[in-house]
């Protein structure tokens, strides 16, 4: 019963534009020639960070092979999220981000900053169109905001199909302009995290916590460009090769994350607000295989990433989809993820040692390898409908590199492991 | 450690000039038939991407390959 409502949505659409139009509420005139896509994630970390997305896509047929594609994303993040500084053997004291606001660490706990919520939206559009025989163009943008980040962005790429249709060779270039305002402004490089107990009154706190913000807001410019080749091997194998190249001057340090800094005996002394570098230069090669199987179809891809923070990694993903009856697949999904520590990443910093040019402790940027061990379910329904469900488990080992811990830090967790488990449902109509 | 780097877009190079100058690869068109299923489509989960695109864009240092890295804070 419930499926059927689901599968009326799009003539019910199509009666409803049609109304709006003030044309005769003739169900499909209208948007027979849209397909659309829709999914609902969410995402929870055990005890850390939980959030829900749903995307709604739109595809519109226009004849001759041209296509308008739309796109609305909503999602909402709330919970707790490693700040990086160390665990302590005793209580610790942080000050919100914002400045405004106090939080205690238990004795042992991994810092855990527990004020995010945010709520994102997030709206795309392209056109696609042949230009020539054997010529394809397209062109978008994208607008997406949350209470504290705005990015705009534009994109084209040119595809040019030859030997039959067998090779294609494509090229895209891609620029957005993010703007980020966090709640207080953004804390110089090294700032220190201050304390309101450490202040005989507001005003002198708040006057030494301004002295720490020099900006309310900093951007951030990316131009991407893609190079790809599809190439058919054979009846059943199909290859895609990518090289991209991502070029992001502006703002990357992240306005919530401190470095500790400890004394000899790895008692924190201080926490600072990280600073990272201002350009960043990434490359990536990507190659994914589509292979026909007995009926099954696979879906491996390995992409190597590296970049002049000294980062790089290799990703493996393997999607493989087993028909077990005339509507039903089942689909089970692997990736392993590893990477190397960005050249400024340091856990904590020392206070004997001067303070570096750049450092950041946010595990995401240090050495970790990752896994994600899912499964898929879709059955198609009536009319070349669709509904799937997916649930995956989603963790993260940050791993230790080089620095040793010294003193009390050598019996805190330094590198805590994150796990979360992600659980999606997806209708196409 | 350059020259690493340097021969494997040399192997890259070659095995991509192998592929697309290779005249015994690829289909006739009426061999299209199992290409031409959605199954085999390279994005043939668009929004199952974009979500992980999401999620590991957020939680981990790298980002694109497959499509654009783009922009986006990843903040948390």
């Amino acid at each position: 019963m419930q499926l059927k409502q689901l599968a009326n949505i799009s003539a019910a659409l199509a009666a409803a534009s049609c109304a709006v139009l003030g044309q005769d509420a003739q169900a499909g005139t209208v948007l027979d020639d849209w397909q659309f896509n829709s999914a609902i994630l969410l995402y929870n970390e055990t005890d850390r960070v939980s959030a829900g997305e749903a995307i709604l896509s739109a595809r519109g047929d226009f004849g001759d092979d041209k296509y308008l594609n739309l796109g609305l994303v909503v999602d909402a993040l709330t919970g707790a999220s490693a700040t990086g500084a160390v665990a302590q053997p005793g209580v610790q004291s942080f000050t919100r981000p914002s400045g405004k606001g106090s939080y205690d660490v238990a004795p042992g706990d991994t810092p855990l900053d527990d004020t995010f919520h945010d709520t994102r939206v997030q709206l795309d559009a392209s056109w696609e169109q042949p230009l020539a025989p054997n010529w394809r163009v397209s062109g978008g943008g994208h607008l997406s905001k949350e209470y504290d980040y705005l990015s705009l962005g534009v994109n084209g790429s040119v595809a040019r199909d030859f030997n039959q249709k067998n090779t294609t060779v494509s090229m895209g270039l891609a620029y957005s302009h993010d703007t980020i305002s966090p709640e207080g402004g953004v804390a110089s490089g090294f700032a220190p995290m201050l304390l309101r107990s450490n202040f005989a009154d507001d005003d002198s706190y708040q006057a030494a916590f301004d002295a720490t913000r020099d900006r309310a807001d900093d951007t951030k410019d990316t131009v991407d460009m893609l190079l790809g080749l599809t190439q058919v091997i054979n009846r059943d194998w199909l290859m895609q090769f990518n090289y991209s190249l991502s070029m992001a001057d502006g703002y990357m340090t992240d306005p919530f994350k401190l470095v500790s800094v400890v004394n000899s005996n790895g008692e924190v002394q201080q926490n600072l607000y990280e600073s990272r570098p201002d350009k960043r230069t990434k490359h990536s090669v990507y190659w994914q295989n589509k292979l026909h199987l007995g009926g099954t179809y696979l879906d491996a891809s390995y992409r190597y990433m590296w970049d002049d923070w000294e980062l790089k990694s290799h990703t493996a993903d393997v999607k493989w989809r087993f028909p077990v009856s005339e509507q039903w697949y089942v689909e089970p999904q692997l990736r392993y993820y590893q990477q190397s520590a960005a050249e400024f990443y340091l856990p904590f910093l020392q206070q004997s040692d001067s303070l570096p040019q750049y450092a950041s402790a946010d595990y995401r940027i240090g050495k970790m390898s990752t896994y994600t061990l899912g499964a898929k379910f879709g059955t198609k329904l009536a009319a070349g409908n669709e509904l799937s469900f997916r649930i995956a488990l989603y963790q993260q080992n940050p791993e230790q590199d080089g620095a040793d811990a010294p003193g009390v830090l050598a019996n805190v967790d330094l590198y805590e492991k994150v796990t979360a488990v992600m659980a999606q449902v997806s209708y196409s109509f | 450690m350059r020259i690493t780097k340097l021969q494997g877009c040399a192997a890259l190079v070659l095995v991509l000039s192998q592929v697309t100058a290779c005249s015994s690869l690829g289909v006739k068109p009426w061999e299209r038939d199992v290409l031409a299923k959605e199954e085999m489509a390279l994005n043939a989960a668009p929004l199952d991407n974009r979500l992980d695109d999401h999620i590991y864009f957020s939680k981990e240092g790298s980002s694109g390959g497959r499509s654009f890295a783009g922009g986006g804070c990843g903040c948390n």
